[in-house]
């Protein structure tokens, strides 16, 4: 055992981060849910749709999901390094530093300040302390890595190294703007190519922060789980390389049939059509891995929440490049269709991954055992019926939509007008608050149950660590 | 495999990976003219239209409304003419949004008339009872802060020297407040009476929504300006005198036309269509060419929308409800 001088506080830190900022995100969320069908509920302008969907994407985004990696990230580095953190004083600063600036940008989208970009909406001054506090977070890893003592480098540490550096390239040149004043910049770029290089950021905002370090996640929660070697080295090779070269080409695909020049539509087409390769292959190693195993799925909790998130992975990686093709967007975009999309992402794949990995992680720093796999089953049963209540219906409510708006009679004409079809999605907009609250309730439990966790006495011997990494 | 148990090279190799397609795909594009392409006919926002967009992005209306009207028969037919790259070369940030909780905007600019704007950021749902937007009556007791208006300008570059910012400013003020605007019955009841001298933050707001894509109607002429009825002694309605299809129209006035001419037709935002006097003419033809095409000053044109046989259905009922 080389328990001795890894720094675990900062670990448990980003995860106690990551819940707050869950349970405020999935707030909102419900409150935005709801003003879709109660438009009174946009109380005050701070309560308003516009203002607030912003800080459920930017609270849930980044609050959670970054501080979920954040946690996992340095974890995890440290047991495959086999190396304490190497600066673990500046980790604390980042961690001070990561809620200070979550906490600010929340206020400051609240206050309308924001640059309408999505998932860039933080003001400058905001972005210059989101670049500090990656630049630190960089450094920690790096530091970590050079002084390592474990030779090898597991693929894990592979996707936290192609997330360090590809969001620092994102964020840094999507931010570019000038300042008006201390609160208002414009961008730098105008019209389509702003366009352009906002969805090469926004797609790869999804592909290194939803997807690669919840890969990195996912091989090594797994086997150490299920106490199973990943089935396929050389396949995880291939799918890593090929999925980080395919992913930047593929940002246009949110900008079909717009006036960005239609080559730069095709050549997305085409790489997003690719990038179902390399994600089937993490998904086709998660599945192999557990062969011969699959009773782990009845007798290990943490195996269902792997196994349904990388499915959910797997539809997603699917569903994306598809919906992307050009008949199928002129259908399927600025409908519910792709609200749903994105939420079979972040509620399934994401949010299960990260909820295995917690309760892998945190009674092991703590010492303590789970406090109750029973609770830790009904969580994850709840967070599956809500998602797949979200999310079906909203790809119900968008196919409804996509064909309300494009019906003509048989002269030509439009069958319905807009708000006919606003109207006729209030039945699917209530059933959708529902999911969400059924997924809320799923989440309640999840928290309530790693605060039992680290409330309960010390276990009597150390949790036992497989000794390779 | 040495990079395997190399960091720094791993990091270096994964940023080459990750740049190859940047540069094809955005890098190159930002380098090509062609991209963005800037057009004569296309100008910058004024300094109140800016101020309103401004307020577009801080209140997050792009969350909703998209700003792009894609090549399609049914999207064309609904918004109008199909966006052109053109028309963003002083968008920053752009604004095309990505879902439509609301209708797209890109050419709302002179569709309806000021007062149908006031009206219905004032209060969506005395318009529609079904919208689910959020009512912004209060932009319009909050005054327009204009301080940073001229830094803004110089920061877009929009070439307008100061006194051209006040004078733009000035005179946005003028039209709004004066005795003879147009919707002034409706910004005067949603301005508390110290803010109607003054711009309000909803003055703003409405202006720039009334700029959205009105560059390229302007081009496009003819094809919403209105005009007079072709041979309107030759064109005959198909329904003239059909009680089932008054009965019908009547139901497609109420949808389309009530909101606003009012549940009766005596006239809110758009004028009383029961009374004799008719401004672009009231034969048969010369109201289907009003609907069908539109009129300036905030009548949307009603063609592909409505089509010809539902458009002279309304036409019979407004027949029916005029005075003989």
């Amino acid at each position: 055992m080389e328990e001795r001088g890894y720094e675990y506080n900062v670990v448990k830190g980003f995860a106690y981060s990551a819940l707050f900022w869950l349970i405020i995100g999935l707030l909102v969320g419900l409150w935005i849910a709801a003003e879709m069908f109660l438009p009174q509920l946009n109380l005050t302008p701070w309560l308003a749709f516009g203002r607030l969907r912003v800080v459920h994407t930017n609270g849930l985004a980044f609050g959670f999901t970054l501080a979920a990696i954040f946690s996992c990230t340095y974890y995890i580095l440290q047991r495959l390094t086999r190396t304490p953190l190497a600066l673990p004083k500046l980790a604390r600063f980042h961690l001070w530093l990561f809620n200070a600036a979550i906490a600010l940008a929340a206020l400051s989208l609240f206050a309308g300040m924001n640059t309408s970009k999505e998932y860039a909406e933080l003001e400058w001054p905001l972005d210059l302390v989101v670049v500090v506090m990656w630049v630190i977070f960089a450094i920690n890893v790096f530091a970590t890595l050079i002084k390592r003592r474990e030779r090898q480098m597991y693929i894990s540490l592979w996707y936290i190294i192609a997330m360090t550096v590809t969001v620092a390239v994102l964020y840094i040149v999507n931010n570019l703007e000038v300042p008006a004043n201390l609160f208002k910049s414009y961008s730098a770029y105008a019209g389509a190519n702003d366009a352009n290089v906002q969805w090469w950021y926004g797609h790869n905002a999804v592909g290194f922060v939803f997807t690669v370090p919840i890969l990195a996640m996912f091989y090594y929660f797994l086997p150490k789980s299920t106490n199973l070697p990943i089935y396929s080295h050389r396949l995880s090779i291939i799918a890593f390389w090929s999925l980080i070269f395919g992913y930047l080409w593929t940002g246009a695909h949110h900008l079909m049939l717009t006036p960005l020049p239609e080559w730069i539509q095709t050549v997305a087409i085409a790489f997003s059509i690719f990038l179902i390769a390399p994600s089937w292959g993490s998904v086709i190693n998660g599945y192999y891995t557990m062969r011969g195993n699959w009773d782990q799925m009845r007798t290990n909790y943490l195996v269902k929440f792997f196994i349904f998130g990388i499915t959910f992975y797997g539809l997603q990686t699917i569903q994306g490049p598809t919906q992307g093709l050009r008949t199928l967007t002129a259908f399927f975009h600025y409908t519910d269709w792709v609200v749903g999309h994105v939420h079979m992402g972040t509620m399934g794949w994401v949010t299960m991954i990260i909820s295995a990995s917690f309760y892998y992680m945190i009674p092991r720093i703590m010492n303590r055992e789970l406090y109750s796999i029973k609770m830790a089953n009904l969580h994850f049963w709840l967070i599956l019926v809500g998602q797949l209540l979200y999310t079906v219906t909203l790809w119900i409510a968008g196919i409804q939509q996509g064909a309300m708006w494009k019906a003509t009679n048989p002269d030509g004409s439009l069958t319905y007008s807009f708000l006919e079809v606003v109207a006729a999605m209030y039945p699917y907009w209530k059933i959708r608050f529902l999911g969400g609250v059924v997924y809320f309730v799923g989440i309640v439990v999840f928290i309530y149950n790693l605060l039992m966790t680290v409330r309960s006495p010390l276990a009597e011997q150390p949790k036992p660590e497989p000794s390779k990494a | 495999m040495g990079v395997y148990s190399r960091p720094v090279m791993f990091a270096i190799l994964s940023a080459v990976v990750i740049l190859v397609g940047t540069m094809v795909t955005m890098f190159v594009p930002l380098m090509l003219p062609s991209t963005q392409p800037v057009s004569e006919y296309v100008k910058p926002y004024t300094a109140v239209e800016l101020e309103g967009r401004d307020i577009y992005i801080r209140e997050g209306c792009n969350n909703c409304h998209t700003q792009t009207v894609r090549p399609l028969v049914t999207e064309v037919a609904r918004y109008g003419e199909y966006s052109k790259p053109e028309e963003f070369a002083y968008d920053r940030p752009f604004l095309w949004g990505s879902r439509r909780t609301g209708p797209d905007l890109n050419r709302v600019g002179g569709k309806y008339p000021d007062s149908w704007h006031y009206q219905h950021l004032y209060d969506p749902r005395s318009m529609f009872a079904k919208s689910n937007m959020p009512a912004y009556g209060w932009l319009a007791r909050r005054p327009l802060d204009t301080s940073y208006t001229f830094k803004k300008v110089s920061v877009l570059g929009y070439g307008y020297g100061e006194d051209e910012v006040r004078k733009q400013i000035d005179d946005y003020r003028s039209k709004v407040t004066s005795p003879d605007y147009l919707a002034k019955t409706v910004r005067d009841r949603i301005t508390p009476p110290e803010l109607r001298g003054q711009l309000t933050e909803m003055d703003a707001l409405v202006a720039y929504l009334q700029k959205l894509g009105r560059d390229v109607k302007r081009l496009a002429r003819g094809s919403h300006t209105g005009g007079v009825a072709e041979a309107s002694g030759l064109v005959r309605n198909p329904y003239e005198g059909d009680k089932k299809a008054i009965e019908e129209g009547k139901g497609l006035f109420k949808k389309y036309c009530a909101v606003c001419h009012g549940e009766d037709a005596s006239g809110e935002i758009g004028p009383n269509l029961r009374d004799s006097k008719w401004k672009y003419g009231g034969t048969d033809a010369d109201i289907y060419q009003s609907i069908s095409k539109g009129r300036p000053g905030g009548m949307p044109n009603w063609d592909v929308k409505l089509g010809k046989e539902r458009i002279w259905k309304i036409v019979s009922f407004i027949r029916s409800i005029g005075e003989k």
